[in-house]
Order: C-alpha cells, then structure tokens, then sequence
C-alpha cells in the first residue's frame, strides 16, 4: 500500500517526502483544487522544484484539480491541466466530468485519479468513470463503512485510495452544498469549506464564539478547547437539546483497519491535511511509513504501536479521532 | 410556456400519505412528477410496485412521470434497487449518482439529472448528451449568471437540453452514511425506529442564537430557510429556462402549485406574497449570493 500525503507547500512537501511518502499530492494557488487558502500551495516554479525534489528521491507527485469549473471558469481549469501535464506530474486528481474528458483526450498519458470530490461510493460509479475517462485509480468517499469498502473493492475496476487520517468528511463529498448556504463558498465552486474570509472569533461575557457569516456555530465555555468553525461541527440546538447535532470535531485515524484495508488490495491510503505545517507532516509521515512497514512485512502479527496513536491523537483535532464510517457501529 | 414539475418526496411519509398525495397531484397543474426514495435505503414504505402503480395513475392522467434514484449508493443492496429502476423502459430516469447514469447508459435508456449532480459547465452536458441525456437540473448552489452561461452555450452548440431549477422547497444541501434524526435521539441507524415518519417537515436544526439554519432529514440535511423563486420565474422564462421545480411538502402543496401556475401564465404578478409555513424565505443562491440570504425586490 502506497502512503499519499499532502503537500501544501514546498516545505510541506519535502518533509513528506523525507519521512516516507510514497507520494505527495498538492494543488496550484487559486481556487482549481479543494483546499484553497490565503499563503498555501503552489505556482508554477514551486511545483516545479517539488516534483524534482520529490522525483530524485522516488516518490510521485499527483496534482489536485478537483473543484468544479463553472463557464466563467473553464479555461482557467483547463489550463491548469495543461499546467499540471507539461510540469511531469504523475497523475492528476480531477472531479469533474468535463474536465476528466478533456484530460484524458488532451494528456492521455498522464494518469487520471478520481477525486473524492467526484463522489464515487459504488463500483458501478467507478465502472463509469472508468469507462468514459479511463482512471487510473480512485479516492473513495469517507462516508463507506470497512464491509461497504470490501464490497466496492471486489468488483472494482481501478485502484483505489482510501482516506486513513486527518479531518473527517461526513457527507458525501462533493455533494455537499451547507458551506455555500451560509457562505459563498463551497468546496465545489471554490475550493474551501467554511472559508476563513467568513469566520469571526469573539470573546463575550457568556464565552468564546464562533461566527461563521455571522451564524453562531459554537460557543465555548471556560476551559473547553475551541476548534476551527467547520459548520458541521457546530453545536445546535434540534427540539430544545444543544449538542453537536451533525458531528463531533473529531478526526480520522484508520491505522486500527491497516490489515484488513491491505487484504482487501486497497492500493494507497490518503493522509489529509494540505492546510497543515511541514512539522505535522513530518510527524504523520513517519508514523503512518513504519504503520505500513509492518503490515507489509507482518500482516498476521500487526499491532497498532501504542505510540503510534499518542503521536497521531496530539495532532488531531481536539485530541480525538476516531475510525470514522468504516466503523458501522459509529453510525 | 414554461413546465412544472413536482419533484421527488424528501422525506418520509407514511404509505398512505403518500398515496393520497399523489392522487390529489393528479389533478393539478404540473407537468412532470418524479417519483422514488432519493434519500434512504431504510425507507420501505413503498415497493417498486406502489410506485409504479402511482406512476400509472399519474400517467393516465397527463403527467410525465420519471422515476428518481437513490442519492447516496453503498450498498449491493442500494445497487439491486437501482437496477430494478434502470432497467424498466417504461418511464424516464432520474439519475442522482454516477451509478445510475453507468446503468442507465449500458442499458442505452434515456435519462435526466437530477439537483445532486454536478453538472457545472457545457463540456460535462455534453459528454452525457452522447450518451442518453435528456434534460438535467442545475445543482442548487449555482445561480443565474452560470445556469444563462450555460444555457447560451448548449444553444450556441445546437443541443437541445431543457434546464430545470429547483425553485421552491427546501434545499438538499448534504447526503451521508449517517443518521442525523436517528442521533438525534440516540438510536443506531440500523435500529432508527423509522423516527422520520413524525417528522414529515425535517427536524428543525437552529443556531444556540434560535436562527434556523438547516432540516434534519435522516441521511440528508436541507435548508433551513425555504428557497422561493416565485419572483424569479419571468427572468428563467426569459432566459429559457423549461422546466420549474416544486419540492412536495405535506401540506399547503396545491396552493403553491396553483400560485406557481397562475404565475407562469401572467394571471398574477410574481411578486404576489405566498406564505404558507412559518419558514423564512431565501434566494441567495440564484444571486449568487449565499444559499441563505433574501435578496429583497427592492435591491434588484
């Protein structure tokens, strides 16, 4: 199994690389690929020291162009294909239908990758992107449990690339608009989710709240840790009961899967996080390069190493994670 | 004239309700019903067989009728369901997910799409057209300037793909694995209690501010403000828009497809109030605007 991580920067990338990913993956600076923030990813001539640096040491470079090209949009997403190709990436992510066709007819030769963004969660949706675009390979929703993966996994056509830590999608992504209904900006359209343009953080007598457009998503009491304003982990209010109606801010950790995800023939697993510091990189990397090291060399015997997960539990959003929908009984 | 069409039922209602909602839709003024459970796998109240049975209902009495798939597919169950439909040749498909539009295509049927799928600009309509694509919705968060974009380029093209919006209801905004009325009261979604049959509106999620923000709907979250473009429709019909979108709610339906009727006709301004539940109104998106806001008449 490969070990894909992000890569939001150059820094990012290197530290990536240097700890053990097999692959990194990263986006251009605008609002082409799903994680569009203010100082993060990459021009042209970073992309281009990234993929040699990243090429002399033996990994791959996959470039993520997975929002969704509106009219007004369409040459600019074009041409960051075109981009991604003549830089020598090794694959690129792509979502949209229009924009799949147009690789795979204009830079046949560079490997396509389904988004998570392009919501495939049955191999009959795999069956299609592959009969129209030829993919290469898939990243699947977070939203499949393990015995829904295995099923997938049976009848798919392609390779496939699984979500194994860092923030948790609950929704089906790619299909999901609740950022644009409160915001102007979704994943689809811009590439954020929960923009930071909307966010505002106050101190008042009865807490710190969070606002996003204005909206109160949480308000914290005197010693609960805050949390960046995602909207759908929010605390609400449903028939007089506040809680977090949607979900907890918690984050995805599957190391606990890591032998059944190998016996399934799952091809990589997927580190989230372009948004996050080289250092955290560097940390998730190792863990997750000596996590694969001995499952692949000792499956039957595979242990989850105890400080693997204290390592990977302080990194995560607020010290929690969890297995996510791969667990059944987390629904 | 522009169209209108009821579009498939949200929520979850009893057997029944949903009976005698469709034989009273019989007798309104819309052109297009789509029929099916878009939103879960868990919801049996009806078979195939109930709907098809509307179906025919509905069909002898003029409406088109096209039979709308499941959202969110996971299982090899969910996939079985969606064969059955993809495999009748009697009425058009809705396909909601990439799976239904790989069987509707190996299958060489005809088919739409639904509000789900992300049709964002001409080159993705037209690779569908090639393969059985008739008409297609326009995803909720994308507003006037891209749907008259797109609709200029298909014409430029000479493809005749009618464009519907969903124009009134609330809004599917989000589809997941898990249960959000099941959590809500603390059951698995495997043992849910069918708690969706009382809540036949969604369940009210509000801001700690009591803003009304989103409605629960099992596996799926809507708007919590209900989308009007009543006020809309002369510049759709302008524009070349074919089809309106009605989203069915359990009470006061006729009188918003009546209103909507007299509209597209010019027997009443679309400017005339139509309040019916004490939800707000929004038109953000149309705007281009967050999904939430009310862009007032007086800004325009």
């Amino acid at each position: 199994m490969e070990l894909v991580c992000p890569a939001g920067s150059l820094p990012a990338l290197k530290a990536a690389v240097d700890n053990g990913a097999d692959a990194v993956y990263l986006g251009f600076k605008d609002s082409t690929n799903a994680r569009q923030f203010a100082g993060l990813n990459f021009n042209d001539k970073r992309a281009g020291e990234g993929i040699e640096y990243a090429h002399s040491k033996g990994a791959r470079v996959f470039c993520a162009i997975n929002t969704y090209p509106q009219p007004d949009g369409w040459e600019t997403w074009k041409s960051a294909v075109d981009r991604a190709a003549a830089l020598g990436v090794d694959a690129i992510i792509l979502a949209d239908m229009g924009l799949l066709e147009y690789a795979a007819n204009k830079h046949p030769q560079v490997h396509r990758h389904l988004s998570v963004q392009g919501s495939a969660t049955s191999y009959e949706a795999l069956r299609f992107y592959k009969d129209n675009f030829d993919i290469r390979r898939a990243v699947l929703p977070r939203v499949l449990s393990i015995d829904q993966v295995r099923g997938v996994a049976k009848h798919s056509p392609v390779e496939l690339e699984v979500f194994a830590f860092g923030s948790l999608c609950i929704m089906a992504e790619g299909r999901c608009y609740l950022s644009s209904y409160l915001t102007d900006e979704s994943p689809n359209t811009r590439g954020a989710c929960s923009p930071a343009k909307a966010v505002r953080w106050q101190e008042t007598p009865s807490g710190l709240e969070s606002r996003l457009n204005d909206v109160l998503i949480d308000r914290y009491g005197k010693g609960e840790s805050a949390g960046y304003p995602t909207l759908c982990k929010g605390r609400f209010e449903v028939e007089g009961s506040v809680y977090h109606a949607i979900e907890e801010p918690v984050s995805l950790n599957t190391l606990d899967l890591l032998p059944e995800l190998k016996e399934l023939g799952i091809s990589a697993v997927k580190i989230e996080g372009r948004q996050r510091s080289p250092s955290y990189i560097a940390d998730v990397a190792r863990t997750w390069r000596q996590a694969l090291d001995r499952v692949s060399s000792d499956i039957e015997g595979f242990r989850v190493d105890p400080v693997w997960n204290s390592t990977l539990a302080g990194l995560s959003e607020g010290g929690l994670t969890t297995i996510g929908a791969y667990h059944r009984k987390w629904k | 004239m522009m169209k209108l069409s009821l579009g498939p039922i949200l929520w979850f209602w009893s057997k029944q309700s949903v009976f005698d909602f469709y034989a009273n839709a019989a007798e309104w003024p819309v052109d297009t019903v789509y029929l099916g459970e878009t939103v879960c796998s868990r919801r049996r109240e009806l078979r195939l067989a109930d709907w098809l049975e509307i179906a025919g209902v509905l069909k002898d009495s003029g409406k088109q009728v096209v039979l709308s798939t499941q959202t969110l597919i996971e299982s090899e169950a969910d996939l079985r369901a969606l064969r059955k439909i993809c495999t009748q040749q009697e009425y058009l498909i809705e396909a909601n997910d990439q799976s239904a539009l790989q069987l509707a295509i190996q299958n060489s049927l005809p088919f739409v799409t639904g509000p789900s799928m992300n049709i964002y600009n001409s080159a993705t309509l037209k690779l569908l057209a090639k393969q059985g694509l008739k008409g297609w919705s326009l995803p909720v968060e994308l507003g006037q300037e891209t749907l008259r974009q797109l609709i200029a380029e298909l014409k430029a093209e000479g493809l005749d793909l009618p464009a519907e919006v969903f124009a009134w209801g609330f809004l599917p905004l989000a589809w997941s694995s898990r249960c959000f009325t099941a959590r809500h009261y603390n059951l698995p979604k495997d043992n849910c209690e069918f708690r969706c049959l009382q809540h036949p509106d969604g369940l009210e999620l509000r801001s700690r501010e009591s803003q009304e923000l989103f409605r629960l709907n099992g596996t799926s979250t809507l708007s919590g403000s209900r989308y009007d473009l009543m006020r809309e429709m002369p510049d759709m019909d302008k524009m070349g828009v074919a089809t309106v979108r009605l989203s069915p709610e359990h009470q006061g339906m006729e009188e918003v497809v009546r209103r909507f009727d007299q509209v597209r006709r010019g027997e009443i301004p679309a400017t005339d109030p139509l309040q019916l539940v004490e939800a707000p109104p929004c038109n953000g998106y149309w705007y281009g605007k967050p999904g939430m806001d009310l862009v007032p008449p007086s800004s325009l």
